[in-house]
């Protein structure tokens, strides 16, 4: 049985994409990528500044649905501060969850992204979720460019 | 035509759309525990019992390879074929068959065009008409053709509400226009081009136009000859017919000047080593074993169609698209994108605040099916400046009550985002 899409919309989630956190890019990016979902145009733009190995600040921008765009600005939220081998590892295991290879109830470094675990009951939104954190390791990798496809 | 928005009329005996829907064995489903609300026809429609049983009689009495061996099935299968063929012919008025070509859909039918006509024909600094209106399909093989050939793009704006502007049509012509592509009614807004006019236009200028009816022929009673259109391709599975067939219908004097799209059995006269002679046309077009099942079953899906009447759809259509763009003007938030006065039974919408994509998941709690996206026609959504949109498209088997139950989750959705 699949959930239905209503308990995936949780108050957190419709939170951060009425007021997302870290909205804006910032003018002295250190890295940035751009994330594009091209099967239902989610759009995001991710600027980071490292200082060292630490995420100093985090910003990012676009045009996407509320799943991706709540996904975004918790992400921003949580990887600032963390060095880029953490983040790398939260980007690991947030892709495990929302594709049903990590258990949220077990440990992980995702906190309350555990909201998102649902969507792997939702294939067609597992992209939604993931893309910024695909846009996040294109960052750190210098890449330009994300796609889920 | 019929199927113009308010200028349609209501035919003396309107559809008993309960007695129709009982034809439709999926329109009985659950989705959620709810029933099934089916409001994507235009990506695909249902498939009526009396045209699955169609697919069963071919595969239970008649099936064998076509064109091939004289033994009974053989003759039965071919036959069988040829007559859909006929069934196509008579459906959009071709003065023959042998200008019905099959093929899997109307990207396969634009393809072989592009292929077989603008290949051979096109040369550097030549032209090719599109429209803003187009789905990729009728856009991307003839920027392959014209990458090839260095031939050049141009495209016929649409105003605000999603018409072509035939002015600046007119305006595109000149001595190195070599082809016009446009579709017949836009997948994304429904709009209903002007096609007579606009080949009437072309003609003045000897180029010829090929019309993508992918979006019309469900909708409204197609007459290629009366259109005067050169090409004219479309699907069987927007039709009530199996996915994996579509049409091409050309002029036989462009076809029979046409190179092959694809090589292959079926399609030669004689092949040596060193020169192989094409059949006539239709066979030239057809290589290798075709989807024999599939045409004959789009031949039933013909026959169902025309016994309801395709004006009496139409009139039933343009009812719920009227009814269905009323309701949703009366909601706050709201924003119809693709208000042409002469439109399709596709509505284009975007709730204010929530992505297209969160209302589509919404929708399906409640057991309502449409498509958000971009519809494979980006530069519309460019045209609009909109990343996407949620779009509802109405088959005659909808109900005024699917409308309702349509606004009344769309209503829900605003409320949780509120």
């Amino acid at each position: 049985m699949i959930m239905a899409s209503r308990e995936l919309y949780q108050e957190m989630i419709l939170e951060h994409n009425k007021k997302p956190r870290n909205w804006g890019l910032l003018a002295d990016a250190t890295h940035k990528a751009e994330g594009l979902n091209p099967l239902c145009g989610d759009h995001l733009h991710l600027s980071l500044r490292l200082a060292g190995d630490t995420v100093e600040a985090v910003g990012f921008e676009g045009e996407a649905c509320a799943i991706c765009k709540a996904s975004a600005s918790m992400m921003t939220a949580l990887v600032k501060g963390k060095t880029q081998s953490d983040a790398e590892q939260m980007v690991q295991e947030f892709r495990d969850m929302t594709t049903g290879k990590l258990d949220p109830a077990g440990p992980h470094h995702l906190g309350r992204l555990t909201v998102f675990a649902g969507v792997r009951d939702l294939p067609t939104r597992v992209k939604c979720a993931i893309l910024p954190w695909h846009t996040l390791h294109a960052a750190f990798a210098g890449t330009d460019t994300a796609s889920t496809e | 035509m019929s199927g113009h928005g308010k200028l349609a009329t209501t035919p003396a005996v309107a559809l008993d759309i309960e007695r129709l829907r009982r034809d439709f064995p999926i329109l009985d489903l659950k989705v959620n525990g709810k029933p099934l609300i089916f409001l994507d026809n235009a990506a695909s429609s249902q498939m009526p019992r009396q045209v699955m049983e169609r697919w069963v009689k071919y595969r239970s009495e008649q099936h064998a390879n076509i064109h091939r061996a004289v033994h009974y099935l053989s003759e039965t299968a071919t036959a069988e074929y040829e007559k859909a063929r006929h069934k196509v012919q008579a459906f959009i008025n071709a003065a023959e068959p042998r200008e019905c070509i099959f093929t899997s859909g109307t990207t396969d039918g634009i393809n072989l065009v592009a292929h077989g006509y603008g290949r051979k024909f096109f040369a550097a600094g030549d032209e090719i008409i599109l429209t803003t209106l187009e789905h990729h399909s009728n856009i991307v093989p003839w920027q392959m053709v014209a990458d090839e050939k260095g031939a050049k793009i141009r495209v016929v704006p649409v105003n605000d509400r999603g018409e072509l502007l035939v002015d600046e049509y007119r305006k595109l012509f000149n001595a190195h226009t070599k082809f016009v592509a446009m579709t017949h009614v836009s997948n994304a807004l429904g709009t209903i081009a002007p096609v007579k006019e606009m080949i009437r236009i072309a003609h003045e200028h000897g180029v010829p136009v090929l019309v993508d009816g992918a979006q019309a022929v469900p909708h409204l009673k197609v007459d290629v000859q009366d259109l005067d259109c050169d090409f004219y391709a479309f699907s069987g599975h927007k039709l009530c017919g199996p996915t994996g067939i579509g049409v091409l219908y050309g002029k036989a004097a462009l076809l029979e000047k046409m190179q092959p799209f694809k090589g292959g059995g079926d399609m030669i006269l004689s092949v040596t080593f060193e020169k192989t002679t094409y059949a006539p046309i239709p066979a030239k077009f057809e290589a290798g074993t075709p989807p024999i099942g599939e045409a004959i079953t789009l031949g039933a899906a013909i026959d169902y169609l025309s016994a309801i009447d395709i004006e009496r759809i139409a009139a039933h259509e343009t009812d719920l698209l009227d009814y269905a763009t009323d309701q949703l003007n009366r909601m706050p938030g709201i924003r119809l994108i693709g208000t042409a006065e002469k439109k399709a039974a596709v509505l284009s919408f975007a709730v204010e605040g929530v992505h297209p994509h969160d209302v589509g998941s919404l929708l399906n709690d409640d057991a309502v099916a449409i498509r958000t996206g971009h519809h494979c026609a980006q530069p519309v959504m460019q045209r609009f400046k909109v990343p996407a949109t949620c779009r509802a498209s109405f088959a005659f088997y909808n109900t005024m009550a699917e409308v309702d139950a349509l606004a009344t989750s769309i209503a829900r959705v605003q409320k949780l985002f509120a």
